[in-house]
C-alpha cells in the first residue's frame, strides 16, 4: 500500500444530544476511489464535514500529506487541494461556464502592460487553462454557455473540472449520480477512473451498493457513528456489505410476491401535452405494480403530472374504473383517488415546517372537518395510525417534519396519501436519497399495497428496483411509450435499449 | 402557530411599559386613557389581521391605507347623502371586499407579484381620492355618524369589542379550519402545497379579498369616532401595520404566524406612542421607536434560529 494521501485517526466529534462520530479512523491513498457507506445517520456526511472544514472534530488528528492538518474553515480546506461535490449542484445558474469555473479565483493580469500589481481579470489565461482541462478530460465544455442551460450531468463536469483547475488532491463526491441517467452515470464513472490515474484520492458517497462495486476500490462502512470496516471492495459482497450497514440482514432485497392482476383501474388512452408527450396509452389494474422507465426527460414526471391534473393534458382521455375522469387541477385527482408522491420530496412533496401530524392530514383534511372546521381529535389518531403502520421513527407526530430523516420523511410522504386511501398510487422516484433499510421496508410497504388491491404506478431510474418490483415494464422515450416488457422479460439491457431509443 | 415565545415576550414588555407608566404617571391609570388607548389599537389591528393572513399565505398587501381612505370618504359621502347607517357598513365591508378582490385576482391569476399590484393600487386609489375630494374634508356629518365609534359597552367602546371578536375569530380561522390550514401551508412552501391538492390561487385570492373585507371593517371603527372625514386618512398606515406584523412575531416571507401576536404587537405600539406623550417626549420619535422594535423584533429571530450563521443572501 502506498503512503496516504489523507490519514484521520479517532476522530470525534459530538453535537448536542448525539455523539456523530466514535474515534473513527480513515485512510484515502493517491489513486484511489475510496467508497464511504452507512445508512443515513451514520456520520458520513460529518465525516465529510470534518475532512473539508465545515466541522472542527472534538478528538483526533488529521494528517495530510504527510502532515498533521487543521482546517479552520472550508476555505482552508479547499486551498489545500480538498474539494467536494455536492449531491445539489453548487453552480452559479446566471454565469457562464468560464465565470463558474474560476468564481472565487479569477486569475489576474496588470490593469495596463508592465504596470505592475494585477488588477484585472485576465480571461485569456482563464480560457486556455479551462481548455486544457476540458481536453485533459476528453469533454467538451461550452465556455460560454449560462450554467442553468446545462444539464445535471454538465454541471456536474463543470464542478469536476473546478477541482481540477484548483489542483485538487482529494475530490470528495457526495451521491454524485442522483441526479444523472444510466449513460450520464456511466460517463461518471469513466471520467472517475482518469482522475484515479492521475493521482487524486476521490472519496465516493453513495446509496446505490451496485455503483460502489463498479466505481470503488476500497470501502469503508460507517454505522451509528463509528467505522465498522475497511476493506477492498473485491473482498465483500452486497449482502455481507448490507449486513455491516445495518447491522443485521434483511431478508428480501426486493419482496415480489406472486399476484392476480385485476381488472383496469386507470386507463389512459392517446394522452398528449404540448412538447412533452405524444399519444400515450396504457392501462394500470388493480394490485399491479406497473414500472415506468426511462431517461430523464423523457417525459415520465410529465405523464405523472398529467393523470394528477397539473400538467394540463392537450390531447387523449383517461379513464377511473371505467368511468372518463376530467381532472383539471390537483385536488380533483385526489377527489377521484389518484394519489402522487413526487420525486425531490423535499422540495415537493412535504411542507417541511409542518408537523408530521399536519403533513399526514394534508390530503384528507375535509374528510377530517366539518363546515371547514378541522377535528384534531381525529387528525391526531390518524397520525398516531399512519406512524404505528409504516413505522414512522419520530420522537412524536407534533415535530416538524424537516427533522426526519429522508428515508422517514419519505414514509411520511406515503403515508399521507395511503390516509387517504386511493385507488390509484403514483410514485417518482420514491427510494432516491433513502437508505438501505427504509428502502427495503419501502418496497415492503409496496408489495403490501399492491397485494390489497392498490394500483401502482412506479417511477424509477434504479433498474433494478424496477426489475425487482414491478409486475410489468414500460419504457419511455422522448415522450411516448417505446415498449413494454413482462416481468419475466424485462431484462436491464432491453430496458435500455428502448430507453435510448436502440430497440 | 405553534411558539408562543414571541407573545409572552410583548406581554411582559407591555407590562413593564404600562406598570412604569402607571406608577410615575397618575393619568395613565385612568380609565379613559386605557380607553382611549384600546380604542385607538382597535382598527389597527383590524387591519393587522387582514395583513397577518396575507402575510403568512406568502404575500403582502401596502394598499391598505389607501383602500381605508377610500372606504372611508365614500361611506361619508353616503351618510352625508341620507343613506342609512347601517347600509353605510355595509357598504364599506363590500368596498373593502371589492378592491381586495381586485389586488387578490391580479396576485392569484395574473401571477403579478403582490408588493407590485398592491403598489400600483396605493398609487392609483390615493391619485383618485385627491382627485375627486379635491382635498376637501368630507363634512359636516350627520348626528348618526357616531354611533358605532362612541357607543360604550360595559365600559369600553364598541370598537374594541369589535377589534377582539375579530381578533378571536380569526384565530380560530387560522389555526382550526380546513382554510386556515391551507393559508399556512400556500405560505410555507406553495408547490408542495400545489402536489397535495391545495388550489393555491384560490387561497391567495380569497385571502386578499378577506384582508379588503377587514379593512372595510377598520373603517367603520376608525371613521366613525370623528365629526368630518380627511383626505389623508390611512396616509403611512401600511407602514404601522407591517411593523406590528412583524414585532408580533410573522415570519415575513410566509408560513408561520399569529394574529395574537399582531394584537399584541399594535398593543405594543400604541402603548409606546401614548408613553412618548405621557413622558413629554417629541412625537418625532415614535418613528425611530417602530423602527427599532423592528430591527430587534426580527434580530431576536435571527439570533434564536440560528440564521446568522448562515452566509449573506441566503433564504
Amino acid at each position: 500500500m502506498t503512503e496516504a494521501l489523507l490519514q484521520l485517526r479517532g476522530i470525534t466529534k459530538r453535537f448536542p444530544g448525539v455523539l456523530a462520530l466514535d474515534g473513527v479512523d480513515f485512510a484515502l491513498t493517491a489513486g484511489e476511489v475510496h467508497a464511504l457507506v452507512g445508512e443515513n445517520g451514520a456520520g458520513k456526511s460529518t465525516l465529510i464535514k470534518i475532512i473539508s472544514g465545515v466541522h472542527q472534530p472534538d478528538a483526533g488528528r488529521i494528517d495530510y500529506l504527510g502532515t498533521p492538518v487543521t482546517f479552520p474553515t472550508p476555505r482552508a480546506a479547499a486551498d489545500r487541494g480538498i474539494t467536494v461535490i455536492y449531491q445539489e449542484v453548487a453552480l452559479f445558474p446566471d454565469l457562464t461556464v468560464l465565470e463558474n469555473l474560476y468564481v472565487g479565483a479569477y486569475p489576474r493580469r496588470p490593469l495596463l502592460r508592465h504596470s505592475g500589481r494585477g488588477r484585472r481579470v485576465d480571461w485569456m489565461a482563464m480560457r486556455a487553462r479551462a481548455q486544457d482541462v476540458a481536453a485533459s478530460l476528453g469533454v467538451k465544455l461550452d465556455l460560454e454557455a449560462p450554467v442553468h442551460r446545462l444539464s445535471a450531468a454538465q454541471q456536474q463536469l463543470v464542478e469536476i473540472a473546478r477541482a481540477l483547475l484548483r489542483d485538487a488532491r482529494v475530490i470528495i463526491m457526495d451521491e454524485p449520480t442522483g441526479p444523472l441517467t444510466q449513460q450520464d452515470a456511466a460517463r461518471l464513472f469513466s471520467l472517475i477512473r482518469q482522475l484515479r490515474s492521475r493521482g487524486v484520492g476521490i472519496i465516493y458517497i453513495s446509496h446505490r451498493l451496485e455503483e460502489i462495486f463498479e466505481v470503488a476500490d476500497r470501502l469503508t462502512v460507517l454505522r451509528d457513528g463509528r467505522r465498522i470496516v475497511a476493506m477492498p471492495v473485491g473482498e465483500t459482497t452486497r449482502e455481507m456489505l448490507i449486513h455491516h450497514m445495518v447491522g443485521r440482514t434483511l431478508d428480501t432485497l426486493y419482496p415480489h410476491t406472486a399476484r392476480q392482476t385485476g381488472p383496469p383501474v386507470l386507463e389512459v388512452e392517446g394522452l398528449g401535452t404540448s412538447g412533452a408527450l405524444t399519444d400515450v396509452s396504457f392501462t394500470l389494474g388493480r394490485g399491479e405494480i406497473l414500472g415506468l422507465a426511462g431517461l430523464v426527460g423523457s417525459g415520465r414526471t410529465t405523464l405523472a403530472r398529467a393523470i394528477f391534473g397539473i400538467v394540463p393534458p392537450g390531447r387523449g382521455r383517461i379513464k377511473l374504473d371505467g368511468v372518463d375522469a376530467r381532472i383539471a387541477h390537483a385536488g380533483r385527482a385526489r377527489e377521484l383517488g389518484i394519489a402522487y408522491v413526487p420525486e425531490e420530496r423535499q422540495r415537493q412533496g412535504l411542507v417541511l415546517p409542518f408537523s408530521v401530524s399536519e403533513n399526514l392530514s394534508l390530503v384528507i383534511l375535509r374528510r377530517l372537518s366539518r363546515l371547514g372546521f378541522i377535528n384534531h381529535a381525529s387528525e391526531r389518531t390518524v397520525a398516531h395510525d399512519v406512524v404505528r403502520r409504516l413505522d414512522i421513527r419520530t420522537p412524536g407526530i407534533g415535530v416538524p417534519a424537516a427533522t426526519l430523516s429522508g428515508g422517514n420523511q419519505q414514509k411520511v410522504v406515503v403515508g399521507k396519501w395511503l390516509a387517504a386511501q386511493p385507488r390509484v398510487l403514483i410514485m417518482d422516484e420514491p427510494t432516491r436519497g433513502v437508505d438501505v433499510g427504509a428502502k427495503a421496508e419501502i418496497h415492503r410497504l409496496m408489495s403490501e399495497l399492491a397485494g390489497r388491491g392498490l394500483a401502482i404506478l412506479l417511477i424509477s431510474s434504479e433498474l433494478p428496483e424496477l426489475l425487482g418490483m414491478s409486475d410489468r415494464i414500460m419504457v419511455m422515450h422522448r415522450g411516448r411509450i417505446a415498449g413494454e416488457l413482462s416481468r419475466d422479460q424485462a431484462t436491464q439491457e432491453k430496458i435500455m435499449a428502448m430507453a435510448t431509443g436502440v430497440a | 402557530m405553534r411558539e408562543r415565545g414571541r407573545e409572552l415576550t410583548i406581554v411582559a414588555a407591555l407590562a413593564m411599559l404600562s406598570g412604569y407608566l402607571s406608577l410615575t404617571q397618575a393619568n395613565f391609570r385612568d380609565a379613559f386613557t386605557i380607553s382611549t388607548i384600546l380604542t385607538n389599537a382597535a382598527y389597527v389591528a383590524v387591519v393587522g389581521i387582514g395583513m397577518t393572513i396575507v402575510i403568512v399565505a406568502g404575500q403582502i398587501d401596502i394598499s391598505v391605507g389607501s383602500m381605508l381612505a377610500v372606504c372611508a370618504l365614500i361611506t361619508g359621502t353616503l351618510a352625508r347623502a341620507g343613506v342609512p347607517m347601517p347600509l353605510v357598513v355595509l357598504a364599506s365591508l363590500l368596498l373593502g371586499l371589492g378592491m381586495g378582490a381586485l389586488n387578490g385576482a391580479l396576485v392569484a391569476y395574473l401571477r403579478v407579484p403582490s408588493i407590485i399590484v398592491t403598489l400600483a393600487t396605493l398609487t392609483v386609489l390615493r391619485g383618485a381620492i385627491v382627485w375627486w375630494t379635491k382635498g376637501y374634508w368630507v363634512m359636516p356629518l350627520p348626528p348618526g355618524w357616531k354611533v358605532l365609534g362612541t357607543t360604550h359597552l360595559l365600559g369600553l367602546p364598541l370598537p374594541v369589542w369589535i377589534g377582539w371578536a375579530a381578533v378571536l375569530a380569526a384565530s380560530i380561522l387560522l389555526a382550526h379550519t380546513v382554510f386556515g390550514r391551507e393559508i399556512y401551508a400556500a405560505g410555507s412552501h406553495p408547490q408542495a402545497a400545489q402536489l397535495n391538492g391545495i388550489d393555491t390561487a384560490r387561497v391567495t385570492f380569497w385571502v386578499f379579498a378577506l384582508n379588503g373585507l377587514l379593512v372595510g371593517l377598520a373603517t367603520m371603527l376608525h371613521v366613525t369616532r370623528f365629526s368630518m372625514v380627511q383626505t389623508q386618512e390611512g396616509l403611512g398606515l401600511e407602514f404601522l401595520v407591517i411593523t406590528a406584523v412583524v414585532v408580533g412575531g410573522t415570519n415575513i416571507f410566509g408560513g408561520s404566524g399569529t394574529v395574537m401576536g399582531t394584537y399584541l404587537g399594535v398593543l405594543l405600539l400604541t402603548v409606546t406612542s401614548s408613553a412618548l406623550t405621557f413622558l413629554g417626549i417629541s412625537a418625532t420619535w415614535d418613528q425611530a421607536i417602530r423602527g427599532a422594535f423592528i430591527l430587534v423584533a426580527v434580530t431576536a429571530d435571527i439570533v434564536r434560529t440560528g440564521q446568522w450563521r448562515q452566509p449573506v443572501g441566503w433564504a
